[in-house]
């Protein structure tokens, strides 16, 4: 049952004197309204649980402190999940973006991902306005300090003006703000992203409870003036003629608008020799940040120092909305000292005159070393205690987003006494996400990457809903009416799928016209529609003039009868794979489980069992240390409990 | 758990009379279906009652391998409670794993070590006080799987291993590293590029499956280990026994410093022979390390012949020698009959419980016999191959070919026109397959090349 939301204050004693507190009762409170924090907090109310969603600064929900985009590879899959569950940052981006691609378009459909510039003020307001018409939805401006807990089970958390906010889960999303500071040259703020005040005492508090903190960094490029940028020194980059919406439920027409410009130009010699003059000032390079930074999104610096064979790098400069002159310079994050800033970047293209509107920095900030959590990204020690985002060891909106959903739906779960929603590895890339933080060691802030996903062929971001409407249906964030249409789609992909492996193609004069029109090589004899799909040079669309009988179907079907027949061998393949691993993750290891008890077991095998915990079989074979040997072991140990849990019965 | 179909050779390699290659798994008689012919032609084994026995051959496509017999067990009416085939063969090392790849080739893949009796255990098909003896299994055999296919195998394979994955590994890091970054890193008109890289290294994986054919992967056969004083005739019994020169043969005492390796086939059976320095005490420091050498070998060999001087008197050497023999199987030549004896056989047979044979090696004497007297001992069990190492080459063998296939469908993908991201697919099964080879597993290294060769990012 839902909580009854009371507000009520209550005496306490503080230096002999009564002060009153101010106490109050929810189902969760979720700590952080960023892009995690926000899909938490809109799962938990949409579920129809009180909630509050705790930030820093109200002015700063749904946040975008580094690149103006949602989207771009494997994060567009990611977004289209989180729209198949029931999420929210689709339908945002939907609604705030300026400009939109589909990336990849040339390769094949597993890797084509959209991606999208965000009118970064709008996506905010946007997201904030959604929050406040939420049903069972409280924001409030507040620093979480503690999390209470009792006989290791959550019970609130207090506020750093006191105040106790009963509630039986917590979510945790506190992104980059835990013990924050901000660097760049010599100048340390202790400071959360774009000068927010930062949470400095929910860390000791999680250290109190026994969770193990990292200290990981990242960083992001200057912002300029757009009135200072000379255009005509860089290529202009536009946005694709047909956008394609990230939301399953956004109509396409509605979403082609006019869109606004990127523009490419590139770093040169001179750059780099200013960068590399300078580097004793970096607070990296002079050792002031000892944290690895993430490798996949390099400081200018780094690229510099590394790369040093590359005579220049791109820079894209991506306006930040329609509503600001401030222009993101991608490509340049850098930690150098102010005046070196202005140095280097006045030495590209374009840039010469360039003023800056804020600097670039580095920041670093506290996480949580995420083998501590469950596949459902509740803390294996403390129950009802959830946690999803950069507070998490990721990077990133879009995973922030993924694990935010994850861990509201699975805390609601919890509180309603619903089966939890863990996604696996051959479903869903959410689920290789999670599965990769929870299983693997961990030394950076995690990025996703389509070579992450083993199964990608499976996981394209054009069949998401097909993957996951169910899940989303059965936690209750779909509607009925949404996820028949999913049922019925998957019917008329599968009809379609049939009828044209039995529609034959003679060598007759349109066929043949047909063929030579797309460059493919004319038939000798007849054959049927699917054969003629296969090639590479044509698809299930452009066969519309010789299937006559071809009945009349939305796009987003006919897309995947055209992509199903199409790559059917390798689909084929991967389902094998996929069978195989399934078998391996339904085989569970009990929570209980006493690795001690298995003495065959080599050492190093049980450390990594004991600490890591994992809920399966297939879970437990992925973890670095364990090898197959270990893995019969631990069956062949399992088996012989079996047999004798039988015998007791017996 | 695993239901996928597995085969083995499950009788000993030896020369004995009759082999079994065993298979089990849901796909077992569809393996047997596509490799048996009875001898009408007509007969499909999947037809067949359970538990019956069928004559016929083995057939890889038209090329007949042996004629056998075909025993059919369905599930769960198994050892492993699963369909299981069990192919009775003429005995033979090489006819059993002719068979074996055939099998191996049609859709099952090698057995795990103990993994046979595993599958029993977790069918429920063994009793609860069968699984410590179960765990043993599988540990020993783990043990030696991973010793035999990583240490033994020669450094030269695992580098050009190693140098084939590193050159796959990078070509992935690029195509992925374009696919996640495509507006900085770009891949047009990379497949005739990759097209030639594939086309190098199947040339060079269809030398070493070659090679394995010939057994070259893992030395195979029984390790033999020639051991006595400097200058008793080691060197010369190898050279007599290769039929070549090979050791350098002087009568300096001490001139096979090191240790000489060399395989011979006497009457079918394969001999690992490992020459080694003479065994004596020396302050020559170099000599020392191959006296040590020589005393390791002997400890962990299948069969050790001491070759001793007749012409000289028994020492002090001879009796460290001699006392390491005390439980091994060994053949004691006494070499130099063409001398005048100062060692005799009785000298010997009253200290070592060994058949001891007196040879010339000058003049070519004796060496008959004792060539009968391996060939006794095999055949009356007292030797055996080690078939770890016989099955170890086999999965390379077959996981060597398994790389070649996915090479295969890289160059197919590039001639169909697929997208590049189709490429990474096979080469990335071609990676795995041949890290399973030197026991190198994937983990991170494709995202830790593709960030540290290719720069990325915002």
């Amino acid at each position: 049952m839902p909580a009854e939301n009371m507000v009520q204050a209550s005496p306490v004693e503080n230096k002999g004197k009564k002060r009153r507190v101010v106490e109050e009762t929810y189902d969760v409170c979720v700590v952080g309204a960023g892009h995690a924090g926000c899909e938490a907090a809109l799962a938990c109310a949409r579920l129809g649980l009180q909630t509050i969603v705790f930030t820093v600064s109200v002015d700063s929900i749904a946040m975008m402190p580094c690149n103006p985009n949602i989207g771009g590879s494997s994060k567009g899959h990611l977004v289209r999940e989180i729209d198949a569950l029931g999420g929210e940052m689709g339908k945002n981006i939907d609604k705030t973006f300026i400009q939109s691609k589909m990336l990849n378009k040339s390769k094949g459909p597993a890797v084509h991902s959209l991606r999208a510039q965000a009118d970064k003020a709008a996506y905010s307001m946007e997201m904030r306005k959604t929050l406040q018409n939420t049903k069972n939805l409280t924001i409030r401006q507040a620093e979480v300090s503690e999390i209470i807990t009792e006989n290791n089970v959550i019970t609130g958390v207090k506020t750093f003006s006191g105040a106790v906010y009963h509630c039986r889960a917590v979510v945790l999303c506190t992104g980059t703000y835990l013990r924050a500071r901000c660097l760049y040259g010599e100048v340390v703020n202790y400071t959360g992203p774009n000068g927010l005040q930062p949470a400095n005492h929910l860390t000791d508090s999680l250290k109190e409870h026994g969770v193990e903190m990292f200290r990981f960094k990242t960083g992001t490029p200057a912002r300029i003036d757009k009135n200072t940028i000379d255009f005509s020194k860089m290529q202009e980059q536009f946005g694709d003629e047909r956008v394609v919406p990230f939301s399953f439920t956004t109509n396409p027409d509605d979403v082609q608008i006019d869109q606004v410009s990127c523009w490419l130009t590139y770093t040169n010699e001179k750059t780099h020799e200013i960068i590399r003059d300078n580097l004793d000032r970096s607070p990296i390079y002079a050792g002031v940040i000892k944290g690895t930074g993430p490798r996949y999104c390099p400081s200018i610096e780094d690229k510099v120092v590394k790369f040093a064979d590359k005579d220049r790098h791109q820079v894209f400069i991506e306006p930040e909305g329609l509503n600001t002159n401030e222009m993101y310079v991608g490509g340049m994050s850098s930690s150098l000292p102010e005046d070196v800033q202005y140095e280097m970047y006045r030495t590209v293209p374009g840039l010469e005159h360039a003023k800056i509107v804020r600097n670039a920095y580095a920041i670093e900030y506290d996480c949580i070393n995420p083998n501590q959590l469950l596949p459902t990204l509740e803390f294996k020690k403390i129950k009802g205690l959830f946690s999803g985002g950069q507070f998490n060891g990721s990077s990133g909106y879009e995973e922030a987003a993924s694990q935010g959903l994850i861990a509201g739906i699975n805390a609601s779960m919890s509180i309603l006494g619903k089966k939890q929603l863990i996604l696996h590895r051959s479903e869903s890339y959410i689920g290789v996400l999670i599965d990769d933080l929870v299983t693997k060691e961990n030394h950076e802030p995690y990025r996703m990457m389509t070579s992450r996903a083993e199964y990608r062929l499976l996981l394209r971001q054009d069949n998401a809903d097909l993957r996951l409407s169910k899940y989303g249906h059965e936690v209750g964030l779909i509607s009925d009416e949404r996820y028949e249409w999913v049922v019925e789609k998957e019917k008329l992909i599968q009809d379609e799928i049939n009828r044209v492996e039995y529609v034959t193609v003679g060598a007759n004069k349109d066929v043949q016209s047909l063929l030579e029109q797309y460059g493919s090589v004319p038939l000798n004899t007849g054959t049927t529609l699917t054969e003629l799909i296969r090639r590479p040079e044509l698809s299930y669309e452009v066969l519309a003039p010789i299937d006559p009988e071809r009945p009349d179907l939305p796009a987003e079907v006919q897309e995947q009868v055209s992509i199903n027949i199409k790559y059917d061998g390798y689909i084929r393949r991967q389902i094998k794979q996929v069978e195989h691993f399934k078998k391996l993750e339904a085989k569970k290891i009990p929570e209980d489980f006493d690795y001690d008890a298995v003495d065959s077991l080599r050492i190093e095998a049980r450390q990594k069992l004991k600490l890591y915990r994992p809920v399966s079989i297939g879970q437990a074979s992925r973890i670095s240390g364990v090898s197959p040997a270990d893995i019969s072991m631990l069956l062949v140990h399992m088996e012989q409990m079996r047999h004798q849990a039988g015998k007791k019965e017996s | 758990m695993k239901t996928d179909t597995i085969a083995a050779i499950a009788t000993a390699m030896t020369a004995s009379g009759i082999g079994i290659v065993r298979i089990s798994g849901d796909e077992a008689f569809d393996v047997i279906d596509r490799i048996y012919r009875s001898k009408n032609g007509k007969k499909v084994l999947s037809k067949e009652p359970s538990h019956t026995i069928h004559y016929g051959y083995i057939m890889d496509g038209d090329e007949m391998i042996d004629e056998v017999m075909v025993l059919l067990m369905k599930a769960p009416n198994s050892y492993t409670r699963e369909d299981t085939i069990e192919i009775d063969c003429h005995g033979g090392v090489l006819v059993m794993r002719r068979i074996l790849e055939t099998v191996l080739k049609y859709g099952a893949r090698p057995a795990e070590p103990g993994e046979f009796t595993k599958r029993a255990f977790l069918n429920g098909r063994i009793d609860l006080s069968q699984a410590e003896s179960v765990i043993d299994i599988i540990q020993s055999k783990n043990d030696f799987a991973l010793k035999s296919s990583i240490s033994q195998l020669n450094g030269a394979l695992t580098d050009k291993i190693r140098a084939i994955r590193a050159k796959i590994i990078h070509e992935i890091a690029f195509i992925e590293s374009a696919l996640d970054d495509p507006e900085h890193i770009s891949i047009d008109g990379y497949g005739e590029k990759l097209e030639k890289i594939v086309e190098e290294i199947q040339t060079e994986l269809e030398k070493m499956i070659r090679s394995s054919e010939n057994g070259s992967i893992l030395k195979e056969g029984i390790n033999t280990v020639i051991v006595g004083k400097p200058n008793a005739g080691k060197s010369s019994l190898l050279n007599v026994l290769v039929g070549k020169e090979r050791a350098i043969v002087t009568d300096i005492a001490g001139t096979t410093r090191d240790v000489l390796e060399e395989q011979i086939n006497l009457n079918g059976i394969s001999l690992n022979i490992i020459d080694t320095a003479g065994i004596r005490n020396t302050e020559d420091v170099v000599e020392k390390i191959g006296v040590d050498k020589a005393k390791q070998y002997l400890g962990d060999a299948d069969l050790v012949i001491y070759v001793v001087d007749s012409s000289t008197a028994l020492d002090e050497n001879d009796e460290e020698i001699i006392a390491m023999l005390a439980d091994k199987k060994a053949v004691v030549l006494l070499n130099k009959s063409d001398l005048a004896a100062v060692t005799t056989v009785d000298d010997l047979a009253k200290r070592l419980d060994q058949k001891i044979i007196p040879v010339s090696t000058k003049e070519n004497t004796g060496i008959e016999e004792f060539e009968n007297t391996i060939k006794d001992m095999f055949f009356h069990g007292q030797l055996s191959f080690n078939d770890e190492i016989y099955i170890t080459n086999i999965r390379h063998k077959n996981l060597l070919s398994e790389a070649h296939e996915s090479l295969k469908m890289v160059e197919q993908s590039i001639a169909d026109g697929m997208p590049e991201d189709f490429y990474s697919i096979d080469l990335m099964n071609a990676y795995e397959s041949l890290g399973n080879i030197i026991g190198e597993a994937v983990d991170d290294d494709l995202v830790n090349e593709i960030f540290s060769k290719f720069c990325m990012g915002k």
